[in-house]
């Protein structure tokens, strides 16, 4: 009697394909080889928001822009932007942290949020999917849905997004309000931290929230060429986005997974213990 | 003779009418206070007309703007129904914008502000906002925290004064509890024998549809 064939997923020894590295692992990761030297050059980042004024002098420009809103049956679209720019003044404020932080990576605006409050979620997940189709490295997301009816979906997306190596930035709430995307495990969820350095993390013992970047006493970029002074999830997950861009511009062929061990190990809170845990 | 259904049911959302409204109120007078803010001020989100609605205002503003309302895509408020995410903003005079459209409409600017969404299931029902401490110091993370716990409050309101609502709405319309809320409005006001004839009746159509 034959054996039952293998599955479509698995591959005989012999046929799984080797995997070449642009750089070992050293034996200890440092902040010095993750991001030393990095502007962010050559990663592309996708900023999930109420758009982004591109002439705005912190943003500095952006590759592209498009605008996600729903036909009459309310089903989502995706179109180039050509005028809005920012509604609100939060994608730019955004934008602008990230191009601080990683002054030569390329920006792109998707705006979900201001045409349709009715429908943001669903816009929101299609402008997520655009996203990823769309070859992102980086996708920041300083925003979330409540609704349940779209979890299963967003999942799918960002585990989609995992494997594809675009890593999403999604910011955490602070109450315990059941929202998504940010507490799936494929995403690199951020809540705020108060301290001064804005290179500065932590990678968070307990999550779901698993990291707190710089989310206080910020001067952000906001509408008509104007900075304010704001604090907020959204902006620390903004900074680490950008920080994310520095360590893949460095080491671009970072899976989702290596990149997330890589905060992890070069957070301001991680340290080797000569003590044996018990 | 006691109320029918229909008249019980608007007499208990009107009274839950009240009661939210002075919840409302309380609820920005004690975020005024606990901030030593100049304002607070709960709006609340129209869906079909798009917009955002002053449902409730302590301090500045509070003789103006209840009742005002401003369209749900733009402004801090705007944002934050939209995206469901609260914000601090500081200094929010520097954006021209900004600071022209809130003069015009409500006729105070704000130097600071601090805004938290009113997250009820998987609804955003408004905005909760406070504007300008009288210290002048920053708003920050720890502010933004108690800000959402009175958000919680002012959501959970909301949310069993929209009940009431819907449950109103249900016995005005043209479906099933209208009809059934007519019927046991006739009842109410049938003499003995009709009523005590009209329930055999309703017991047999009970029997039917089961």
């Amino acid at each position: 009697m034959l054996p039952d064939p293998l599955p479509a997923q698995s591959l005989l020894a012999g046929d799984v394909p080797g995997i070449s590295r642009a750089s070992a692992w050293p034996h200890e990761i440092s902040r010095d080889w993750a991001l030393g030297g990095s502007t962010g050059a050559g990663v592309k980042v996708c900023v999930l928001d109420s758009g982004v004024d591109p002439n705005h002098p912190v943003v500095g420009g952006i590759e592209e822009a498009v605008v996600v809103e729903s036909d009459d049956e309310g089903t989502p679209f995706v179109r180039e932007d050509g005028e809005s720019g920012d509604l609100f003044g939060h994608g730019t404020a955004c934008a602008g942290i990230i191009r601080k932080i990683a002054p030569d990576c390329e920006i792109a605006s998707c705006r979900v949020l201001g045409t349709d409050n009715r429908g943001n979620g669903a816009i929101m997940a299609a402008g997520l999917k655009w996203a990823i189709e769309s070859g992102y490295r980086v996708i920041n997301m300083s925003l979330s849905t409540t609704r349940h009816d779209l979890s299963a979906l967003l999942h799918d997306l960002v585990d989609d997004a995992w494997y594809r190596r675009t890593v999403i930035f999604a910011s955490a709430h602070n109450r315990s309000v059941t929202s998504y995307p940010w507490r799936f495990s494929s995403v690199f969820s951020v809540g705020s931290h108060e301290e001064e350095d804005p290179l500065s993390f932590y990678s968070n013992p307990d999550p779901p929230v698993e990291f707190f970047a710089k989310g206080v006493d910020l001067e952000v970029a906001w509408l008509n060429g104007a900075t304010i002074s704001s604090a907020g999830n959204s902006f620390a997950t903004a900074h680490l986005s950008g920080i994310a861009a520095l360590v893949l511009s460095r080491h671009p062929d970072l899976s989702s997974n290596e990149l997330k061990n890589v905060l992890h190990l070069i957070s301001d809170n991680t340290e080797v213990s000569t003590e044996v845990p018990t | 003779m006691s109320m029918n259904p229909n008249e019980a049911v608007t007499a208990g959302v009107m009274a839950g009418e009240d009661a939210h409204g002075e919840l409302l109120e309380s609820i920005v007078v004690v975020a005024r206070a606990f901030f030593d803010a100049k304002a607070a001020s709960i709006t609340l989100l129209d869906e079909k007309a798009g917009e955002l609605v002053f449902e409730a205002v302590s301090g500045e503003g509070s003789d103006t703007l209840p009742g005002t309302r401003f369209p749900a895509d733009s402004g801090v408020a705007g944002f934050v129904a939209s995206a469901g995410q609260s914000l601090v903003l500081d200094d929010v005079s520097k954006d021209p914008r900004f600071a022209r459209d809130l003069a015009e409409g409500t006729g105070y600017v704000p130097k600071a502000l601090i805004a938290a969404p009113l997250l009820r299931g998987e609804d955003v029902l408004g905005v909760l906002s406070v504007l300008d401490r009288n210290d002048e110091t920053r708003f920050g993370l720890k502010q933004m925290g108690l800000l959402e716990l009175f958000a919680h409050q002012a959501a959970c309101a909301v949310g069993v004064v929209q009940a009431a609502r819907d449950a109103r709405g249900s016995l005005d319309g043209g479906g099933e509890m209208a009809a059934i809320s007519r019927l046991a409005g006739n009842l109410a006001g049938a003499d003995q024998e009709r009523r005590e004839a009209a329930l055999r009746l309703i017991d047999a159509l009970a029997d039917l549809t089961s």
